[in-house]
């Protein structure tokens, strides 16, 4: 699995959304609806996913689905 | 005194007896008993393995994936609940200022499954690993707050937490805010998820609960019964829209019964056990019926608390004597926890909504499992068969560990009144 749908997997199954719905650039606050208690718990998601510690400073950065793909490759991940 | 009155416009209700109000009050005056056994959880563990289950729930299905995975069971409960009750009394924005609902949700243990699980995590992965809502989803207030946001409801708004006897204290609260003016309607009641190892096993553990007919779940629950031997524990919700009377005749609401009292007191005696004599319960009882202007004659019907343990049963009867005196031999007492079990924090609002029908309906609901009434049980209290009377006043109780006792007078409601 890539790891953009692997990461759609994550962002649908926490916060209830349609898989369309997560696009590259769709917002995860505003477009997805996650609100600061999600977004802590999608953090802890992709840690635990991608066995990774995403720090608070790095996790306010990721605000869009793209950040997230990114953020990731940045770190090395690729699927 | 303020003049106000106070009427119940509108219920719902999750419970091991029914999810609609219509099917509950059907099985209640029927006796058709919703204990089963325990499958909530894996019951071979447990002393006691016979329960009240809310049968077909589906979150997801009633309130969207978000708030299913969002909130405990117990507030599930109270929101599917709350929606139904909300429907039923015909309110909207359009009749009622939104900052003139309040919303007082009582419960016993709140998210304890909730609880158990993040604690599970905690206990193999470390604290970081709690998720961001375990507090909100634990927390027994929750249910207040979450059922606020559902119905636009900015008033008053609070949880009361009292054991068995929370949702009675959320009604009692719920009347004292209509009746001082700090709001024209109160969506009250209680709820209550407790079918968790924590709370089956810690009830176990003190031997409340019954152990004695795990093989023949519909006998479990026998209050005043000869063979009882404690409570059934069970889950579910009840919720009450009560509204100020003169609101209520204004837009032509349905008005189900009148709650025209409230007595509340404390046994300052054990942490569980009920004071000797129902000292505790009767002065409960005789504060209420003097809030209501009824007297001793006046009264016609008490659904009891009667929790099927030996303690209560007969420490209630007796403070029943005690309130009312040689009329205590004329009434009709029961309780319909012999069909429903004891829904804990959430008992006290099931049986006031039962209460509300009896007195609309003119039918007392039976004490449906009640063969051979236990030494000092010596009332009427309406075995196997529900009994047609045209009632006019009625007393509920409920009664909380920690020596918590509330009762609640009821008045048939009279559209010339």
């Amino acid at each position: 699995m890539s790891l953009e749908n692997r990461i759609t997997d994550i962002i649908v199954s926490r916060l209830n959304v349609k898989k369309e719905e997560v696009t590259n650039s769709a917002s995860l606050k505003d477009d997805l609806g996650a609100d600061s208690l999600d977004m802590v718990d999608l953090m802890m998601d992709l840690e635990d996913t991608f066995n990774l510690k995403i720090s608070d400073e790095d996790g306010n950065k990721l605000q869009t689905v793209g950040s997230v793909v990114e953020f990731l490759k940045g770190k090395g991940i690729e699927a | 005194m303020s003049d106000k009155r106070v009427v119940v416009t509108g219920l719902g209700v999750f419970s091991p007896i029914g999810n609609t109000v219509s099917e509950a009050w059907e099985n209640a005056v029927a006796g058709n008993s919703g204990i089963v056994r325990l499958s909530m959880i894996d019951p071979e563990p447990f002393t006691s393995q016979v329960a009240g289950q809310v049968k077909d729930f589906d979150p997801v299905e009633l309130l969207g994936p978000r708030n299913a995975r969002r909130n405990d069971r117990y507030t599930q409960l109270a929101m599917a609940a709350a929606e139904q009750a909300w429907a039923d009394s015909g309110l909207s924005e359009a009749s009622v200022d939104p900052e003139r609902v309040g919303v007082i949700i009582g419960s016993g243990v709140g998210g304890m499954d909730t609880f158990e699980k993040q604690h599970n995590i905690a206990m193999n992965r470390g604290p970081g690993r709690i998720s961001s809502l375990f507090v909100p989803m634990m927390i027994s207030n929750m249910a207040a707050g979450q059922v606020a946001i559902d119905l636009n409801a900015k008033g008053p708004n609070f949880a009361t937490v009292t054991a068995c006897a929370s949702s009675s204290h959320a009604i009692a609260s719920s009347v004292d805010a209509i009746r001082l003016g700090r709001a024209e309607v109160m969506v009250t009641g209680g709820s209550e998820a407790p079918l968790t190892m924590m709370s089956v096993g810690g009830f176990c553990s003190m031997k409340a609960l019954c152990t004695t007919f795990n093989d023949q779940p519909w006998k479990a629950s026998r209050p005043f019964d000869r063979d009882r031997s404690g409570f059934v524990i069970a889950e579910g919700a009840c919720i009450i829209v009560l509204e100020e009377l003169s609101h209520a005749e204004a837009r032509g609401a349905h008005i189900f019964a009148e709650i025209s009292g409230i007595g509340m007191s404390c046994d300052a005696h054990h942490i569980t056990a009920p004071a000797p004599g129902g000292e505790g319960c009767a002065r409960a009882i005789r504060m209420a019926m003097d809030d209501a202007g009824m007297a001793v004659s006046d009264i016609d019907y008490v659904n009891a608390h009667g929790t099927s343990t030996q303690l209560n049963d007969i420490n209630e009867t007796d403070a029943i004597k005690v309130a009312l005196g040689n009329h205590a031999k004329k009434i009709m007492v029961s309780s319909t926890k012999s069909t429903h079990g004891h829904m804990l924090g959430a008992t006290g609002a099931m049986e006031i909504m039962l209460t509300s029908l009896a007195l609309k309906n003119g039918l007392v609901p039976p004490t449906s499992t009640l063969e051979n009434p236990g030494e000092g049980c010596d009332l009427d209290y309406v075995p196997k068969t529900a009994r047609e009377a045209d009632i006019q006043c009625a007393l509920s109780s409920s009664l909380g560990f920690g020596g918590h006792n509330v009762c609640i007078a009821l008045r048939k409601y009279k559209g010339d009144s």
